[in-house]
C-alpha cells in the first residue's frame, strides 16, 4: 500500500454509545476512501450518523473502533489539514467578519500584517468586500455562511468538510451559495484538494457532488457509493439529472415489505422493533389527499417532493409513516395509495380518526404500550416507568423520542391521553 | 460531607481565635468632613482589593470545575453550600482568628477584605462556571477545528461568552459588597473593638454622637460614590458588553450610557488605545500564541498519570485534614452545655421568625408597587431611578441612623433588627417583581381585558402566576440577606450601651465578646445548618416548582 493517492481512509469504523441497557450502535462497519480532486457527498436521512462520521473524519471525536488514516498516517487528535463549514455557521458573534476569519489565521501563528492582507483577499474572493467590519448579526443567513466558507478556506485546508452548510438558509440564498461554491471549486480557485459534504437533501447532493455515498440509519451504515457523471453546470430539469435523483429516492424510500416484516416486533420480543418516524401527524392527511388526486393514485416520489415543497428528509419520514399504517406502498421510487389510504383520504375528520386508530392498534409498539397500561392500576402509568421499560430496547434518548411519537399518535387517534402536570399516560375511556 | 468540611474550616478559625487578645482597641474615628475623602478611599480600596481577589479566584475555580470532571464533583457541591451560608456568620471567627496571628490592624483590614471576598466570589464563580459549560457546541467545535490554543480560546471564546453575565454579577457583587463592608467596618463585640477607619465607621460614630450634619455628609458621600460608580463604570461596561450578546437579532432597547458614548467618540481615548493597549495586547498575544506546526504537542501519557496521582494525593491529604479538624470540632462542641444548645435552638427560631416577618412585610409592599411600575411605563420612567438610588444605599450603612431613631421606642432593638433585615432585603424583591411584571406578554394582558376578568380574577389568573418565579428568585436572595443582617442587628453597642435581643445572631456576637469559643463554634454551625436546611427543604422545592410550572415560554 505505497504511493496511493488516498487523502483519507476509513477502515471498518464503528461508533457505539453505551447508554441505557444495551449499547447503541450509531455507525456500523463503515469504510470509505477519499481521493484528491473529489467532491463527495455523504447522503442519508437524519439520525443516520453522518454528522458523527464527519466529526470522526476531522478528528473531533475518535471512533469506538476502526482506523482513520490521513495520507496513510493514523489520525490522532484534530486533523490539522481539515476544516469544517458548520450548519449553524459557528461564527463568533462578538467578532467582526474580518476578525472571525483572522482568528483562524491567528491560531496558526501568522503575523498580524500577513493575516490582514490574506483575510481581505479571501473576503474579496467570496464576495464579502465592504462587509469586513460588519458583525455577523448584521448579515443575512447566506452572508453569514459566506463568512463560514471564507474562514474555512483561509487556512487552506486539504480537506474541506461541509456539514449541511445550506440547510439553515432560505431557498434563494442556498441556491446562490451553491452556485458560487461550485464555481470556485470547478474553476480551481479553492486551495483545497477535496470536498466532503454531508447532506440529507438528495437534490443538493446530485446537483453538486461528483460522487455520492448513501447511508441508511438503524444502524448508520453505507448502502451505496456511486459516481455522478454529469458535467457542470447541472440543470435540475435535465432528464439525466432527474434519473439520478430518482435512483437515490428509490434507494432511500426502499420497497414496502410484507406487513409482518414491515411492522417488526414489540419491545422485548425477539426481532427488531420498528422505530416510528418523527412526523407532524397532522400532515399525513394532506399527503394522502394529494396522492388521491394523482392519476392512478400513483406518484413519483421525487416529483412529489417538488410538488408539495417539503424537504426530502421530511417527505421520506411521511412516506414511512404511510407505509407503516398501510395507507401506501412504495416500489421503485414510486408511491402508490392503497384502497385503505384512499378511504382515509376521502373520509370525514371523525372517520379519519377511526381508520387511523384501527391501524394504530396493529403497530407492535402501540400494542405493547396498551398492554402495559391495561396491566396497570386505573389503566394509567407514569411516563418515566414506560420510558424505562422502553430503554431495554432503545438507548435512552431514542426511547424518549419513540415514546413521544407513540403517545402523540395515540392522542391523535384519541386512544390515549397524557397529563403533562403529573406526567401520566392513560388509556382513553373505551379506547384500545 | 461538604458540611463536615465547612465545620472543620470554621473550627480551624475558632482554634486560631483562642489565641486572640482579650481586649482589642479600635481606631479613632474622626468626624471632621476633611477626613471623608480619605475614609472613602480606604473603603473603596478594600472593595477593589476584594473584587480583584474574587475575580482571580473565580476564574481559576470555575475553570477547574468546568474542565476536570473529578474536580467538578468536589468543587460544585462545596460552592453550593458556601453560596447558601450566611457570610456574616463567618465574620467573628475570621476576625478573631486573624487577630490572633497577625498584627491587629492588618488582621482587621484583611478580615474585611476576606468578608467582602466571600460575599462576591461564589456567585461570580457560579456565573463563570455556568458560562463555561453552556458555550454552544458549534463554537467549541469551531475552536477545536481552527485549533485555538488555551490563550486564544480564553480571550476569544470563553471570556466574551461569559462577559455579560460577568458584568452583571460584578454589579451585583459590588452592591452586596457595600453591605458587608459597612458591617465589617463597624463590628464591635464587648471590649473587642474591630472597627476600621472608613465610611461605615464614620456613619456609625456620627449616629452614635447624634451629629446630624456628619450623618448627612457621610450618607451623601456614600450615595454619591455609588451613583458615580454606576454612571462611570457599570453603565458603560454594560453598554460595551452588548457586543457579546449571543443572539443574532438586535435588541429593541439596548442598554445605553452617555459616558460610554462620550469615550467612544473621544480622540484622546482612541489615541491611548492605539498607543498603549493595542501594542500591549499584541505583545501578550505574541508571547502566548506560539506557532503551531503540524507537530501536535501531546502530553506523554506517563506525565499525565503522575499528574493524576498528584491530584489524588492532594485530595486525600485535604480529606484527612478535614476529617481531623471535624473530629477536633466535635471535641470542642462537647464542651457546649445543654442549656447553651437550648439557647441556640431558641435563637435560631427567634431569628427565623424575624426573617419571615421581614420577608412578609417586604412582599406586602413590593408586589403592588412592583406591578404598578412594571406595567405602567409612565410611572416607571420617574420611579425607577428613585428606586435605584434608594436601593443602592447599603442597609448596614443606615443601621446606626435607624438605631438613633428606633431605640427610643418600646422593644426598640427588636424592631430595629426587623427593620434592618427589611432594608437589606426588600430591594431584591422589588426588582424581581418589576422584572416579572414587565415580562408578562402583551397578548395575555389583552386576553385578560377581552375576557373582562375582574381585578381579583386577573390577579389570580395572570399576574400572580406570572410573578411567581420572579418572587421566588427574589425571596431566596432576600432571605439570605436577612439572615446575614441578624449578626449586626441583634447585638449592638450604641451610645455607650450594649443592647441585645434573643436570636442566633446575637448569640454569635455575645460569644465573640465573651471569648466563649465553644459557643461561638456551636452557634455559627447552628446558623449555617439552619439556613442550608431551609434552603434545601423550602426554597429549592419552590424554585423547582417555579421553573417547571410557572415558566413563561
Amino acid at each position: 500500500m505505497t504511493n496511493n493517492d488516498f487523502l483519507l481512509e476509513l477502515k471498518d469504523v464503528n461508533q457505539v454509545y453505551a447508554a441505557g441497557a444495551r449499547p447503541f450502535t450509531a455507525i456500523k462497519n463503515f469504510s470509505l476512501t477519499l481521493k484528491e480532486g473529489e467532491f463527495s457527498a455523504l447522503l442519508g436521512p437524519s439520525g443516520c450518523g453522518k454528522s458523527t462520521l464527519l466529526r470522526i473524519i476531522t478528528g473531533l471525536q475518535p471512533p469506538t473502533s476502526g482506523e482513520v488514516l490521513y495520507r496513510n498516517q493514523p489520525l490522532i487528535g484534530v486533523n490539522p489539514h481539515a476544516t469544517i463549514v458548520f450548519q449553524t455557521f459557528a461564527l463568533f458573534p462578538w467578532l467582526t467578519v474580518q476578525e472571525n476569519v483572522e482568528l483562524a489565521l491567528e491560531a496558526r501563528g501568522l503575523p498580524p500584517r500577513l493575516r490582514a492582507s490574506r483575510t481581505l483577499e479571501i473576503l474579496d474572493r467570496v464576495g464579502l468586500d465592504g462587509f469586513e467590519n460588519a458583525y455577523p448579526r448584521e448579515l443575512s443567513g447566506g452572508m453569514r455562511q459566506k463568512v463560514g466558507f471564507a474562514r474555512a478556506i483561509a487556512v487552506e485546508p486539504e480537506l474541506l468538510c461541509l456539514d449541511e452548510p445550506f440547510s439553515n438558509l432560505d431557498v434563494l440564498s442556498a441556491e446562490t451559495l451553491r452556485g458560487e461554491l461550485l464555481e470556485l471549486w470547478t474553476s480551481g480557485k479553492l486551495p483545497t484538494k477535496a470536498i466532503l459534504m454531508v447532506t440529507h437533501n438528495i437534490e443538493e447532493a446530485v446537483f453538486m457532488a461528483d460522487r455520492i455515498v448513501v447511508m441508511e440509519k438503524d444502524p448508520g451504515r453505507l448502502i451505496m457509493d456511486f459516481n455522478v457523471d454529469l458535467s457542470h453546470p447541472r440543470h435540475r430539469k435535465d432528464l439525466d439529472f432527474e434519473e439520478v435523483v430518482d435512483k437515490v429516492y428509490a434507494l432511500l424510500a426502499g420497497q414496502t415489505q410484507p406487513e409482518h416484516e414491515e411492522l417488526g416486533t414489540a419491545p422485548g420480543e425477539p426481532g427488531p422493533t420498528r422505530r416510528l418516524p418523527k412526523i407532524p401527524i397532522s400532515d399525513l392527511p394532506g399527503l394522502m389527499e394529494h396522492l388521491e388526486k394523482a392519476t392512478d393514485h400513483r406518484h413519483d416520489i421525487y416529483a412529489l417532493a417538488d410538488d408539495i415543497k417539503v424537504g426530502s428528509d421530511q417527505l421520506l419520514s411521511l412516506i414511512e409513516a404511510a407505509e407503516l399504517l398501510g395507507f401506501a406502498t412504495v416500489a421503485k421510487g414510486d408511491i402508490h395509495l392503497t384502497p385503505l389510504g384512499e378511504t382515509f383520504a376521502e373520509a370525514s375528520i371523525i372517520g379519519r380518526k377511526e381508520i387511523f386508530a384501527a391501524r394504530l392498534r396493529r403497530l407492535p409498539l402501540f400494542k405493547w404500550l396498551t398492554t402495559i397500561l391495561r396491566a396497570s392500576e386505573k389503566n394509567q402509568q407514569k411516563w418515566e416507568v414506560v420510558q424505562a421499560a422502553l430503554e431495554l430496547e432503545f438507548h435512552p434518548e431514542e426511547a424518549q423520542h419513540q415514546l413521544e411519537i407513540v403517545v402523540d399518535w395515540g392522542r391523535y387517534a384519541e386512544l390515549l391521553s397524557y397529563d403533562d402536570k403529573s406526567r401520566v399516560i392513560f388509556l382513553e375511556f373505551g379506547g384500545a | 460531607m461538604v458540611l463536615l468540611g465547612v465545620g472543620g474550616l470554621i473550627y480551624m478559625g475558632v482554634r486560631l481565635a483562642m489565641g486572640a487578645p482579650e481586649v482589642v482597641s479600635g481606631p479613632e474615628v474622626n468626624l471632621s468632613p476633611k477626613v471623608l475623602p480619605y475614609y472613602l478611599c480606604l473603603s473603596l480600596g478594600r472593595m477593589a482589593a476584594a473584587y480583584v481577589l474574587s475575580v482571580i479566584f473565580s476564574l481559576v475555580y470555575g475553570y477547574m470545575a468546568a474542565r476536570y470532571q473529578t474536580a467538578e464533583k468536589i468543587l460544585l457541591p462545596l460552592l453550593d453550600v458556601l453560596q447558601s451560608v450566611p457570610i456574616l456568620s463567618f465574620l467573628p471567627v475570621v476576625l478573631l482568628g486573624l487577630s490572633a496571628v497577625l498584627p491587629q490592624k492588618l488582621a482587621v483590614e484583611l478580615s474585611a477584605i476576606v468578608l467582602i471576598f466571600t460575599s462576591q466570589a461564589w456567585n461570580f464563580t457560579f456565573a463563570w462556571y455556568q458560562s463555561l459549560t453552556t458555550i454552544p457546541n458549534d463554537l467549541k467545535e469551531a475552536s477545536s477545528i481552527f485549533r485555538l490554543n488555551f490563550w486564544l480560546r480564553f480571550k476569544r471564546l470563553e471570556l466574551p461568552f461569559a462577559a455579560i453575565s460577568l458584568i452583571w454579577n460584578s454589579m451585583m457583587s459590588w452592591a452586596g459588597g457595600w453591605f458587608f463592608l459597612m458591617a465589617a467596618e463597624i463590628f464591635t463585640a464587648g471590649n473587642k473593638d474591630f472597627r476600621l477607619q472608613g465610611l461605615g465607621s464614620y456613619l456609625q460614630s456620627a449616629a452614635n454622637e447624634g451629629d446630624l450634619q456628619a450623618i448627612a455628609l457621610g450618607l451623601a458621600t456614600l450615595v454619591g460614590t455609588i451613583v458615580v460608580l454606576d454612571q462611570l463604570v457599570w453603565r458603560p461596561l454594560l453598554a460595551w458588553g452588548q457586543r457579546f450578546k449571543l443572539g443574532m437579532v438586535e435588541e429593541e432597547i439596548p442598554p445605553t450610557s452617555w459616558f460610554y458614548s462620550a469615550i467612544r467618540s473621544s480622540h484622546l481615548i482612541s489615541r491611548i488605545r492605539r498607543r498603549v493597549f493595542n501594542p500591549l495586547s499584541r505583545l501578550l498575544d505574541s508571547r502566548l500564541i506560539k506557532y503551531q506546526g503540524s507537530k501536535e504537542s501531546q502530553l506523554p501519557p506517563a506525565g499525565k498519570r503522575s499528574y493524576r496521582y498528584l491530584f489524588y494525593g492532594l485530595g486525600f491529604l485535604g480529606l484527612s485534614i478535614i476529617l481531623y479538624e471535624a473530629y477536633q470540632a466535635m471535641q470542642l462542641l462537647l464542651n457546649v452545655s445543654l442549656t447553651d444548645w437550648g439557647r441556640i435552638l431558641v435563637g435560631v427560631l427567634a431569628t427565623l421568625l424575624r426573617v419571615l416577618l421581614a420577608l412578609l412585610i417586604a412582599l406586602a409592599w413590593t408586589i403592588p408597587l412592583g406591578v404598578a411600575i412594571g406595567t405602567n411605563r409612565r410611572l416607571a420612567t420617574w420611579l425607577q431611578p428613585v428606586v435605584q438610588v434608594a436601593a443602592s444605599v447599603p442597609a448596614t450603612a443606615l443601621f446606626p441612623v435607624v438605631l438613633l431613631v428606633v431605640l427610643k421606642l418600646p422593644s426598640g432593638l427588636n424592631l430595629a433588627a426587623v427593620l434592618l433585615m427589611l432594608m437589606g432585603t426588600q430591594w431584591y424583591l422589588l426588582f424581581n417583581v418589576i422584572a416579572g411584571a414587565s415580562a408578562i406578554p402583551q397578548d395575555l394582558k389583552y386576553t385578560a381585558s377581552l375576557l373582562q376578568l375582574s381585578r381579583w380574577r386577573r390577579w389570580r389568573a395572570l399576574i400572580l402566576p406570572a410573578l411567581f418565579p420572579y418572587v421566588i428568585t427574589g425571596a431566596i436572595t432576600a432571605s439570605g440577606g436577612a439572615w446575614n443582617a441578624s449578626i449586626v442587628a441583634e447585638y449592638v453597642q450604641f451610645g455607650g450601651q450594649t443592647l441585645f435581643t434573643v436570636g442566633v445572631g446575637s448569640l454569635i456576637a455575645q460569644a465573640t465578646a465573651n471569648g466563649n469559643y465553644p459557643l461561638l463554634l456551636a452557634s455559627t454551625l447552628g446558623m449555617i445548618l439552619a439556613v442550608t436546611t431551609i434552603n434545601r427543604l423550602v426554597w429549592r422545592r419552590l424554585y423547582r416548582l417555579a421553573e417547571e410550572k410557572f415558566h413563561m415560554d
